[in-house]
């Protein structure tokens, strides 16, 4: 435990991704089975405790300290674990006991019942240091919180077999991983060159899917439409559905979300529709005669804890789909998508059940007629459900399906971002690489009476010349300063104005504009216009307005603090 | 008699009527003791300084030759009278030079202890507690949530890093005064034999400290290195230059601060910390407590820190305790330290001090 506490101790700071998979993977060359399989358990979330409630926290650290002295330090800390694990005084006698070990912690939180936990919860505290401390508080309340995806832990297990003589990609890790379990001793022993690579034993397992990068408008030069085939891209939940059987011949369905989630459960009727042998690759939308609807509606299926007859009646789902990674058996993921495109409007011609259908190509010749198309998806194809097309998806036909998001194969062309031009208000001091330069931007637009409101804040969009043009700018402008953030200059006439491009608008009472942007981003400097030309507020209530979707709670608005990945 | 006849608390700092002098006074007086020499401590201009010897050399680096009057050096132990009132020096065990001033007068003993750490140092006297009626002590780390842990195991911490990443520079904020020397004992004692390069601001400070004898290897200067060389190296600079444009001319450094204040992560992150090293050179909550209850006082006053806890516990334990609110001190000792920076005039180090970091460790 104690040096998965320090692992976890270095993760927290470290900002860099390199630096990140190096600590990692030293982690595991150090430690030994099933110890550090234990730890890629947690790092991937693979594991899920009885979650230990600040509750319980509160109370054993109450029944050890002054009440007054507690109040003072926790106010000073800020955080109820980290406050709870320094304060934890360790009794003499616990000092002699070993600290426990990470699968030790693990399987008694496992076995033990609900009236034991606050007694197993003390006495492991007792065993542990400051850092064990709080790595235990953060593990068991599920809030590890480090910056660490799972993909980010699979790449750092790939590196272990640097130096072997069968070196393993991170996406063969993805690969092999869906029929794993901890404590991955086998897969340890693969990358490490000791053993065979795993098989897995599921008839229905996830397949890592395959995304896109947003294209850029310089990125179309590169490309030559010939080698490209376009569909819609929908704005619904991306979806694997597969079906498979096991040795007894017994069918199992399962859908998995893009993480590989198994949501099955939530589809009850999509699965019992599906008859194909496969995994299909598409998007889950809901459709009413025949109309794809949009998500807003299937956000109302989705936020439903029990699944009833009426909702599944009300919100009947669909899948739509766009790609065939397996048929009876044959992995067709090293095939090219033309070639997996055309297996995959076979077997949608063949099914009978219903709720199948394809995702439809848009032919163009030229990236201008893409534009036309996705300027007006109801004109070229999508008809009646052009409300839930938010942009095509281009796929290069000779592609094969890859796992994570390489770069080149696939893109999407989103709705064009709407963009305003702001003045910088504000700049803050960046962390890591970038912790001497004013790296994140509080940006304002002039309201009616001539004073400028914060509207945003964006970190991200310029180059690293604009990055350091923006910070000299800051420093020479600089009227004020609060810790690490600088006030700069903002008339009229003295600022430095910023093309901020974003994807939507809601309403907001978090900031004194009223509103909050989505996804904003640097996309220009005007060092050419004056501040006093900045964009009004008026302007971005307008737009709020054309954008505001009918039903109060639209998907705009919950997303606007927290941007979502793409589906 | 009243503890308050022999001394009190004034806007200038404490203050002894009986004996006409202040104690670490934060604006000149005629006449002051000075426990050590950081600069919210140790002021330039007073009309006469009582002090340790280092602590007087201290000043006379820091501040030219002429920043008192006159000095008087007095050596641990040893009893000066000034007005009729005893005063004695005793060590703090904080950085070199630091010492505990015990006011003695008609019988009764106040201790000032200015900042002090009893925890082991190889770069000072270690902290002795002494027996008195009224204890002064600072609360910097006064709250339950700081037990510094033992530092070997903190400078450990470095040395893997160094070891994982052995082509980037590791760049390690530090007090120019004491902090610094006291890393880089510590990377000694460890057995790192490789140059310890520096920041300009620390060049006269260290080697101060060579010449009263504490060990500290070989050490460079960072305006006299290639950028190539420091990989895999230790650099130690001011807290201040680590945000500072000089700190670019490193390529992709692992920064690093070492102080108490790194116990809290929140801190730590605010401060773009991306290897926390928690070395102190105040006491921690238990030491406070240990050192307060050696020195069987009846009556404890704290001057600056999380006066609030330490003095409710000492209330608790049976004392007499106060905060006595006194302002100036425990400030960014590094602000000083980045004006003093000796390297590449018009590298643009504009008022660098004010940002961030605002702690003294």
């Amino acid at each position: 435990m104690n040096r998965f506490a320090a692992l976890l101790d270095r993760l927290v700071y470290e900002p860099r991704r390199n630096g990140k998979i190096r600590l990692i993977a030293d982690y595991f060359r150090h430690v030994p089975d099933p110890e550090r399989g234990w730890a890629l358990a947690a790092l991937t979330g693979a594991l899920s405790f009885r979650n230990a409630k600040p509750g319980l926290i509160r109370q054993l650290i109450a029944e050890r300290t002054d009440p007054v002295l507690f109040a003072l330090s926790y106010d000073y800390v800020g955080d109820l674990s980290e406050t709870a694990a320094l304060m934890w005084s360790t009794p003499p006698h616990g000092r002699n006991e070993e600290p426990p070990t990470l699968s030790a912690v693990i399987d008694a939180f496992a076995t033990l019942g609900r009236g034991e936990l606050p007694a197993l919860l003390a006495g492991l505290m007792d065993r542990l240091d400051e850092t064990g401390r709080w790595a235990l508080l953060k593990l068991i309340t599920g809030s590890l919180r480090i910056g660490v995806s799972a993909r980010l832990a699979k790449t750092a297990v790939a590196a272990l077999s640097e130096g072997t003589p069968q070196e393993v990609t991170p996406d063969a890790v993805e690969l092999v991983w869906p029929g794993l379990s901890p404590p991955y001793e086998a897969l340890f022993a693969w990358v490490e060159g000791r053993g065979a690579k795993p098989e897995t034993a599921d008839p229905a397992p996830f397949r890592p899917v395959m995304l896109a990068h947003g294209i850029e408008d310089a990125d179309f030069a590169a490309l030559n439409p010939a080698s490209y085939r376009a569909e819609w891209k929908w704005d619904g939940i991306r979806v694997q559905a597969v079906r498979g059987h096991d040795p007894a011949g017994h069918v199992v369905t399962r859908l998995y979300s893009r993480t590989g989630e198994d949501i099955s459960g939530a589809f009850p009727d999509l699965a019992d529709a599906l008859a194909f042998d496969g995994v299909v690759d598409g998007e889950l939308l809901v459709l009413r005669e025949g109309r794809v609807q949009s998500f807003n509606v299937l956000q109302q299926r989705l936020n439903r804890k029990s699944v009833t007859p009426k909702l599944i009646a009300e919100f009947p789902a669909h899948i739509r789909a766009y790609d065939l990674l397996v048929e009876a058996g044959e992995d067709l993921r090293d095939q090219p998508f033309d070639t997996r495109r055309s297996r995959l409007e076979q077997l949608v011609s063949r099914h009978d059940g219903g709720r199948l259908d394809l995702s439809p190509m848009i032919a163009f010749s030229s990236w201008e007629k893409l534009a036309e198309a996705r300027a007006d998806p109801a004109a070229h194809g999508a008809g009646g459900d052009a409300e839930a097309v938010e942009g095509v998806m281009l796929k290069r036909a000779d592609s094969a399906y890859l796992p994570g998001r390489p770069k080149g194969p696939w893109w999407k062309w989103k709705h064009d971002p709407h963009s305003i031009d702001a003045v910088l208000m504000y700049a803050q001091r960046g962390h890591g690489k970038r912790s001497s330069f004013y790296s994140d931007y509080t940006f304002g637009v002039w309201t009616s009476e001539g004073e400028l409101v914060p509207v945003g804040k964006a970190y991200f969009g310029f180059t690293d010349a604009e990055l350091a043009e923006i910070d000299r700018f800051v420093r020479r402008n600089t009227v004020n300063r609060f810790g690490p953030v600088r006030e700069v200059v903002h008339t009229l006439s003295e600022g430095l104005v910023l093309e901020v491009a974003f994807e939507g608008l809601a309403r907001s009472t978090r900031h004194r504009s009223g509103l909050a942007m989505r996804f904003p981003r640097i996309a220009r400097l005007r060092w050419d216009k004056p501040p006093a030309e900045a964009d009004r507020l008026e302007t971005l209530e307008r737009l709020l307005k054309a954008e505001a979707p009918s039903p109060p709670e639209a998907r705009s608005a919950n997303s606007a603090s927290s941007p979502q990945p793409e589906p | 008699m009243r503890p308050e006849d022999l001394l009190i608390s004034t806007p200038q700092g404490l203050y002894s009527p009986a004996g006409d002098f202040h104690v670490d006074p934060t604006r000149p007086v005629p006449r002051a003791v000075i426990t050590h020499g950081h600069s919210d401590h140790a002021r330039a201009g007073h009309g006469a300084v009582l002090a340790s010897r280092e602590t007087l050399d201290i000043m006379a680096i820091r501040y030219g030759a002429d920043f008192t009057r006159q000095r008087q050096p007095a050596a641990f132990g040893e009893r000066v009278e000034v007005n009729g009132v005893g005063i004695t020096l005793h060590p703090a065990g904080h950085i070199l030079g630091s010492a505990q001033v015990a006011i003695d007068w008609k019988g009764m003993r106040i201790v000032a202890s200015g900042d002090y750490k009893p925890g082991a140092d190889p770069t000072c006297v270690p902290f002795e507690p002494m027996r008195c009626d009224v204890f002064i002590s600072e609360a910097t780390f006064g709250l339950p949530v700081f037990r510094h842990p033992d530092p070997a195991q903190e400078t450990a911490k470095l040395l893997s890093s160094l070891e994982l990443f052995p082509e980037r520079a590791h760049l390690v904020g530090a007090y120019p005064l004491g902090k610094a020397q006291r890393v880089m004992a510590l990377l000694r004692a460890a057995g790192h034999d490789r140059p310890i390069y520096l920041h300009g601001a620390m060049e006269k400070l260290t080697a101060y400290y060579a010449r009263e004898g504490i060990a500290l290897g070989e050490v460079r200067l960072t305006r006299d290195a290639k950028p190539a060389e420091l990989a895999g190296n230790v650099i130690i600079c001011p807290p201040g230059a680590m945000t500072d444009i000089w700190s670019r001319r490193f390529p992709d450094p692992v920064t690093a601060f070492a102080s108490g204040w790194m116990r809290i992560r929140a801190r730590a992150r605010q401060n773009g910390v991306e290897l926390p090293l928690i070395i102190s050179d105040h006491a921690d909550w238990d030491d406070l407590q240990h050192a307060i209850l050696a020195t069987g006082c009846q009556e404890l006053w704290v001057t600056h820190g999380q006066e609030d806890a330490l003095v409710h516990w000492a209330l608790l334990a049976g004392m007499r305790a106060r905060p006595l609110h006194l302002v100036g001190y425990g400030e960014e000792e590094a602000e000083a330290a980045t004006a003093t920076e000796g390297e590449a005039p018009g590298s643009g180090a504009t008022g660098s001090g004010a940002t961030g970091s605002g702690v003294e460790a």
